[in-house]
């Protein structure tokens, strides 16, 4: 499976991450390689098999619905790039009306 | 405890094992640690005891980084519950060790911040994820560390840097505070210089935690069979194990006199087959990238972490996300998106899904004829820093042997069993799920017949 510039981009959206000019191709080479490797996955007759998301079967456990105390705002807030008045700040995600 | 922080002082030009040094918070903890053996109530085994922490398990107000930009600054406002075990425990935290960004490589080059270089040759890598983890034992920084592994990370670098590491069994220790690369893969363990320190501070951090539903409630008992000895046990030989690609030949004949030393015990040898070893490292690029593509899609710059203002959200995401992640981070967020976006999720992750199960299953039937699995822990002995950085396949090809005990969420233990080149090699000893006791037991067997 050979990958495009046009795939990483596409991809790089996705997953929000910014690329420098030039930058396409060097992914598109790189993830091509991987992949022609990845490939080999395709040898094996899977129809029948059933994935495994995990590999420990483990039963769901239930807690009691209690209240606990969580973070406070303060601390909840301590990491923040920007914060303002008890909240996160963000930038605006509409642009305002004409 | 000073003694400890002068090794520090003396040995990190050299080595650069560490990203911070907790040298307050190692003297409170070590005054309490003393009151409490002049009291003698709260002693533990572990009390007074300085250890190192891998950079991706958070301890409440010290900066946690995961190795990376994108977390620069970041104090978590909670400890992980082994943290919270080992304070409990009466420890004393030396400081935060390097590792790969976000726990993702195999030689610690992938840092955000600086290499770390192994102690026994400062030219070569000390493995990795957790690199800075096995170089401050293997140094004598530290007397013991926490490492992660989700493919390795734990017992490749204790292979490369001499000394013992341990991935737990999935599920044996909680992962609450841990920064997260692939939920269904990764386990926290313990590096010592010898197993009995391993068993001990494994011993101290398992257990079921109501913050961690993956987290099993079942006996804590990995200290139980130590010394039993390997007398009458069935060792495994997988042969595949030994025909990898890039397997060298130092290596091979080191792990195999070990295999003697076993033998020697009176363990016995019986060849098995993992038939789909071949496939292991396809599906694990394709599972861990997946899950690591949703995990990281939290550092938004919204809550913590590094932002980069951009005219609008959008700009600020591609921003922030593009000076914070590494290239090896930025390569595994885009093969995980690709292979699970539209219409290319069933002929990869649904696939690698199926190959997984096959992978299990191999293990499941390898061990109705054995109790435990033998082989190296690494094809390769530590190489030189940047041998590997420009062919990503190749650094991948380290995790090789080490990667199919995540897959099947096996206990395994890498335990030192000579040199080739001068340089460490260390043993695998793979058990079924829950047998942590075994392998550890096996582990320790060679250890007493080797010395």
């Amino acid at each position: 499976m050979s990958l495009t510039a046009e795939d990483v981009r596409h991809v790089a959206m996705l997953a929000r991450l910014g690329l420098e000019p030039g930058e396409e191709e060097f992914y598109a080479a790189q993830l091509g390689a991987i992949l022609a490797h990845i490939d080999r996955l395709r040898e094996l007759d899977t129809e029948a098999i059933p994935p495994t998301a995990q590999a420990v079967p483990l039963p769901a456990r239930m807690r009691e619905d209690e209240p606990r105390p969580g973070l406070s705002q303060e601390r909840a807030l301590a990491n923040a790039p920007a914060a303002r008045e008890g909240y996160f700040v963000v930038g605006a995600i509409q642009e305002a009306e004409p | 405890m000073e003694r400890h922080l002068a090794v520090i002082e003396r040995e990190e030009p050299r080595i650069g094992a560490f990203l911070r040094v907790t040298e307050d918070l190692a003297r409170s903890q070590a005054a309490e640690a003393d009151r409490r053996l002049a009291s003698g109530e709260g002693v533990t085994p572990l009390t007074g005891i300085p250890l190192a922490i891998k950079d991706v398990i958070c301890v409440a107000g010290v900066e946690t980084t995961a190795g990376s930009r994108i977390l620069s600054g970041f104090r978590p406002p909670y400890d992980a519950t082994v943290i919270a075990r080992l304070r409990e425990a009466g420890a004393v935290f030396l400081g935060m060790t390097n590792c790969d960004e976000f726990a993702m490589g195999s030689s610690t080059e992938n840092s955000g911040y600086h290499p770390t270089r192994n102690p026994h040759d400062p030219s070569r890598v000390p493995g990795g994820s957790s690199g800075g983890s096995a170089a401050a034992v293997a140094s004598g920084e530290a007397v013991y560390a926490l490492g992660t592994d989700t493919g390795g990370s734990i017992r490749q670098p204790a292979a490369l840097c001499g000394v013992v590491g341990m991935k737990p069994t999935y599920g044996r220790v909680s992962r609450y505070g841990l920064i997260a690369f692939a939920s269904s893969l990764d386990q926290i363990g313990p590096f010592a210089t010898g197993v009995r320190d391993a068993a001990l501070v494994l011993q101290a951090v398992s257990g079921p935690d109501p913050r961690d539903a993956t987290s099993a409630d079942r006996p804590v008992d990995v200290l139980s069979e130590l010394e039993a000895g390997v007398e009458g046990l069935r060792l495994g030989v997988p042969r595949e194990y030994f025909q990898v690609e890039g397997m060298e030949p130092g290596v091979k004949a080191t792990v195999e006199r070990a295999l003697l030393v076993l033998e020697r015990a009176g363990a016995e040898l019986v060849e098995v087959s993992l038939p789909h070893t071949d496939y292991g490292l396809a599906a694990y690029y394709i599972i861990a990238p997946a899950e690591c593509s949703s995990n990281l899609a939290r550092f938004d710059s919204v809550r913590y972490g590094l932002r980069v203002e951009g005219e609008n959200l959008l700009e600020t995401y591609l921003r922030t996300r593009r000076q914070g992640f590494g290239p090896e981070v930025r390569r595994r967020i885009m093969l995980g998106t690709y292979a699970l976006s539209a219409g290319y999720y069933d002929a990869y992750y649904l696939r690698a899904q199926k190959v997984r199960t096959l992978i299990a299953r191999d293990f499941e039937q390898a061990f109705l004829h054995c109790d435990a699995i033998v082989s190296a822990t690494s094809p390769v002995v530590a190489f030189p820093l940047g041998a590997k950085l420009a062919d990503p396949l190749a650094m991948y090809l380290n995790d090789v042997l080490t990667l199919g005990g995540n897959l099947a969420g096996l206990p395994g233990v890498s335990v030192p069993c000579g040199t080739s080149e001068g340089l460490p090699v260390g043993l695998q000893v793979l058990a079924p799920q829950w047998r942590d006791a075994t392998a550890l037991r096996v582990a320790r067997a060679y250890e007493v017949a080797r010395d």
